[in-house]
């Protein structure tokens, strides 16, 4: 009997031979923390009595969830982390560098066969680096920072393979969302999603993330891919450690299998308030628009720029409605200038936010009015999410949303975009 | 944590996430009170005053998906909740409520209703309905989540221990 790449993940970090249902205690080769998560991870970690954390070099602290900081409890909260990361060592991004998913991915922090761990629920995002990633509580994140180590239980594993070329309008976000739509918020719950298929070979990094990203959403604990070329061409560079790819092997016990053709599959999107409420974008068509988000570890990468650019080049968005661009890194914000794509959105009307996670968690940078109705490239629509319980939020791909900001109405974007059916 | 608890039931139906637990915008914080205050704030107003301590969660299915935020669990603690019962739970949270210590088991909920007096009985994996003299099935915590629950959470637990140790 073959084994999946999860349980050949697993195994290698606690030097044994697991299947799918074992308890272990495994080894963390990266462990994140950020300003939401962070300062309870490291009062935890303080009742320990121990000076330091059990290996520095394979922590990152990230300020992103509310930076440039809004309030001075929350700079206390900055501060805190600057200290806690100056006196152990740590490697902290400040403020503006960036939504850590992205940074975590950019600078080579991971490679693939690696088992990481992250305080925030979106750390299954490196799973298209073939990184075993998922997200754990503050609390966790202490034991790990005190013993280098956390228990799990090993998950089965769900296969889902996509197949054919998506028509013109239709993007990874869209895939993603048709997915969680047909197997719901728990639909993989406990589970390791695999992704695989000619489609996913076909996408670039940046799209496989966006559907590694939303694993999350139908609950799973990882979202894995198979590395590729491509993989590898994507951390060349980045100074980070040997990749150790694994994949599942084809007579591996899976707990589903999974195909979808998405050869026909027309721009989705997300309706409040949960991720898997999923209808085709036909069927909210003219649903009126008070601001639009494009960014966030999901779905604000250089070609989702590139998309929104290219819909919004040339035309203005409407006047009923706010569009903030938010990249999630600095990396990113740089090329989209070099290339001319900030120029564009900013020409049209958007308005660009420093690199973060913007207005996605609801803190500051974008919070709606009542009644509003939002619609953002993010991973999460929750009645609250970005921070007034009376606001609306649905989901959809960079496309939809650049096309919704220009119609200040939920727009199918395949009148954008030559080609599309 | 006691083997016996008493509590009376706040219903809660399926995927309340962690959002909805605590928003946001109050995460940001070391002070646990403040995330008490507004507990369950945008979809059930009020619910932290209606808290007698003690008083037990009886939710439906996926109970905490969403985000890791352990701010759920600790608001939740800190409004005074004594346990958690839930048809099933979002993995991320089912860790994060049993290391903040906070009793949170399985069984099926649909018989329970608002206001339900329950009285969990974990040595016998089973809860009592005593007004109405009947009694529902725990599923058993796995061993690592049990021992960690009986130190009070993951931090006595690993103050005792100094890592994780599994049984076998």
């Amino acid at each position: 009997m073959g084994k999946t790449a999860a349980e050949k993940i697993v195994s290698a970090h606690v030097q044994g031979d697991v299947k799918a249902g074992d308890y272990v205690v495994a080894d963390v080769d990266l462990a994140m923390i950020h300003d939401t998560t962070g300062p309870i991870a490291i009062r935890a970690f303080e009742e320990y009595g121990k000076e330091k954390v059990w290996d520095p070099s394979k922590m990152v602290i990230v300020l992103d969830h509310a930076t440039p900081s809004p309030n001075e409890r929350i700079s206390g909260l900055h501060t805190l982390l600057r200290q806690f990361a100056s006196s152990q060592g740590i490697r902290l991004f400040d403020g503006g560098e960036g939504v850590c998913h992205q940074l975590v991915a950019e600078k080579g922090l991971v490679v693939p066969g690696d088992l990481a761990v992250g305080a925030d629920s979106h750390t299954c995002t490196y799973g298209a680096l073939n990184v075993f990633s998922f997200g754990i509580g503050s609390t966790d994140m202490s034991g790990v920072m005190l013993t280098g180590k956390l228990w799990l239980r090993v998950p089965s594993t769900m296969k889902v393979d996509f197949h054919g070329a998506p028509p013109p309008g239709t993007y990874a976000k869209d895939l993603m969302l048709h997915l969680i739509g047909r197997i719901g918020s728990a639909g993989a719950d406990y589970l390791a999603l695999s992704f695989g298929g000619d489609t996913v070979r076909a996408m670039s990094i940046s799209e496989r993330m966006t559907l590694s990203n939303m694993a999350i959403e139908c609950g799973a604990k990882v979202g894995l891919m198979e590395a590729d070329e491509k993989t590898l061409a994507y951390l060349k560079g980045t100074g980070g450690r040997t990749p150790r790819p694994v994949w599942d092997d084809d007579d591996a016990e899976f707990a589903s299998a999974m195909e979808i053709d998405v050869t026909s599959l027309p721009p989705q999107v997300s309706c409040p308030h949960s991720v898997d409420a999923v209808v085709p974008v036909t069927e909210v068509e003219g649903t009126e628009i008070s601001q639009v988000y494009i960014g966030t570890c999901t779905n604000g990468r250089l070609d989702d720029l590139r998309i929104a650019a290219g819909i919004l080049e040339g035309r203005k968005i409407s006047p009923h409605c706010r569009l903030l661009v938010c990249p999630p890194s600095r990396k990113v914000l740089m090329d989209a200038l070099a290339e001319g794509l900030i120029f564009k959105i900013v020409e049209a009307g958007g308005t660009i936010l420093p690199p973060g996670c913007g207005p996605c968690p609801g803190t500051h940078q974008g919070i709606p009015g009542d009644g509003e109705r939002v619609i953002s490239t993010a991973n999460r629509n929750f009645k609250g999410r970005m921070g007034n319980n009376k606001a609306e939020i649905y989901l959809a791909s960079p496309a939809t949303c650049a096309a919704s900001a220009l119609e200040g109405k939920i727009a199918d974007p395949r009148k954008f975009i030559s080609g599309a059916p | 944590m006691e083997d016996l608890l008493t509590g009376r039931v706040h219903k809660f139906g399926d995927d309340i996430n962690t959002d909805y637990i605590i928003a946001g915008k109050y995460t940001k914080t070391l002070d646990f009170t403040t995330l008490a205050e507004h507990v369950f704030e945008d979809i059930a107003p009020g619910f932290a005053q209606r808290v007698t301590p003690g008083d037990i969660i009886a939710a439906g299915s996926n109970f905490g998906c969403g985000s890791s935020r352990d701010q759920a669990p600790i608001a939740i603690k800190y409004a005074g909740i004594g346990a958690i019962l839930a048809k099933s739970y979002s993995r991320i949270f089912f860790r994060n409520a049993i290391n903040q210590g906070i009793p949170a088991f399985l069984c099926d909920t649909d018989a329970l209703q608002e206001g339900d007096r329950v009285i969990i009985r974990l040595e016998e994996n089973r809860i009592e309905l005593p007004d109405r003299g009947e009694f529902l099935p725990l599923t058993p915590l796995s061993p690592v989540m049990l021992d960690i629950l009986r130190e009070g959470g993951l931090v006595e637990y690993l103050k005792k221990n100094g890592t994780y140790v599994l049984e076998g």
